[in-house]
């Protein structure tokens, strides 16, 4: 198994790597996140035994050191089957400083329960399916679509 | 995939996917197991690399973006996949190449290791960089002789187009037997120039 130059992984994913960042935790953390999955990435390169899905590894990467730094705030992702239990927890709304939110829909995703918001980055950002943002997510493709639809259904809701 | 319907959904949807980060900047890295640059010179487009501790390793030319891609898989393959375009670490190598395609006689060429050679090519390109300096030519048979391959003249004539020091190790200065110039991996343009200036600067 050869892996490709690092390099060219850097020059077809850096955008999405930190769309997905800035999706996840906001404009005051999204580059830190985005350039701290880089760095584990490049450390981890070598190591890697399978080139198949090199999109999807940075994409997962990114998200651990989303959450880890969601972790390091003292803000604890939830760990729940049904999302609407972490509903009383909302984080603090992040302004668009940075992103580019015409419909200021982001906004809003960033006041959901966090798993929704994880599954909004990693359907719409990171364009992953069902059974990838599950394995990100550690749960089931059926919760990850109940994840989005929830969302869709409280997005659609604030913005009518 | 999501079943396609029109209707809010589908808008709220695509603002959702439109999602940007404008200012977003590419990462940073503080090292690489291997640094490049590209850079057009008066000979083509060229790539240098160096290793970890700066030691060049490659002088390829690389015309188009597929070239410059087969370059740096070889580099993956060969020496570390961590590659990175640095041109800042190439700096010495890169004033050294400009300078002697200018016309300049040249100072002693970057620290070089031949990390991307064959078992073949090393001793016929360490005898080339040994034997045939600034303004010499050699033929083939002359070279494969030095090498300790007499019988091997098309093999060296091979072993030097793949050669991945291109300038630095002189396989321009080889013509063949009758003084004709053959093949060059940059070109026989490239060769002509090179083989000239060297000529014009003695």
């Amino acid at each position: 198994m050869t892996l490709p130059p690092f390099q060219l992984l850097v020059d077809a994913h850096w955008r999405d790597v930190a769309r997905l960042a800035h999706a996840l935790v906001g404009p005051d953390d999204g580059d830190d996140v985005a350039q701290q999955a880089w760095l584990q990435a490049w450390a981890a390169y070598p190591s890697l035994t399978s080139a198949t899905n090199l999109r999807g590894w940075l994409f997962t990467v990114t998200y651990r050191c989303a959450t880890d730094a969601h972790r390091g705030r003292g803000r604890r992702p939830v760990p729940v089957e049904d999302p609407s239990l972490a509903a009383a927890e909302r984080p603090a709304v992040d302004p668009p400083a940075t992103a580019s939110d015409e419909s200021g829909v982001w906004q809003i995703v960033a006041t959901l329960p966090p798993r929704q918001r994880e599954a909004v980055a990693l359907r719409y950002v990171a364009d992953l399916d069902h059974a990838a943002i599950a394995a990100a997510l550690g749960t089931s493709t059926a919760m990850s679509r109940r994840l989005v639809s929830d969302a869709l259904g409280s997005l659609r809701k604030a913005l009518s | 995939m999501t079943p396609s319907h029109s209707g809010p959904s589908d808008r709220l949807e695509a603002s959702l996917a439109g999602f940007d980060v404008p200012a977003a900047r590419p990462p940073d890295f503080p090292t690489a197991d291997v640094s490049y640059a590209v850079d057009d010179t008066p000979i083509g487009r060229m790539l240098l690399a160096c290793d970890g501790s700066g030691v060049l390793v490659a002088s390829l030319f690389t015309p188009d973006a597929a070239a410059e891609e087969a370059a740096l898989q070889r580099l993956a393959a060969r020496i570390s996949p961590r590659v990175l375009r640095r041109p800042q670490s190439l700096d010495e190598a890169r004033r050294w190449l400009e300078s002697y395609l200018d016309g300049g006689r040249p100072g002693a060429a970057p620290a070089w290791a031949l990390s991307l050679a064959t078992p073949f090519q090393i001793p016929v390109l360490t005898t080339l960089a040994a034997r045939v300096g600034y303004g010499d030519r050699a033929t083939y048979g002359q070279l494969a002789s030095w090498a300790g391959r007499p019988q091997a003249a098309r093999a060296v004539g091979t072993a030097l187009g793949g050669n991945p020091l291109c300038v630095v190790l002189p396989c321009h200065r080889v013509v063949g037997a009758s003084g004709s110039l053959t093949g060059y991996a940059g070109g026989l343009a490239a060769k002509r120039y090179l083989l000239e200036l060297e000529s014009t600067s003695l």
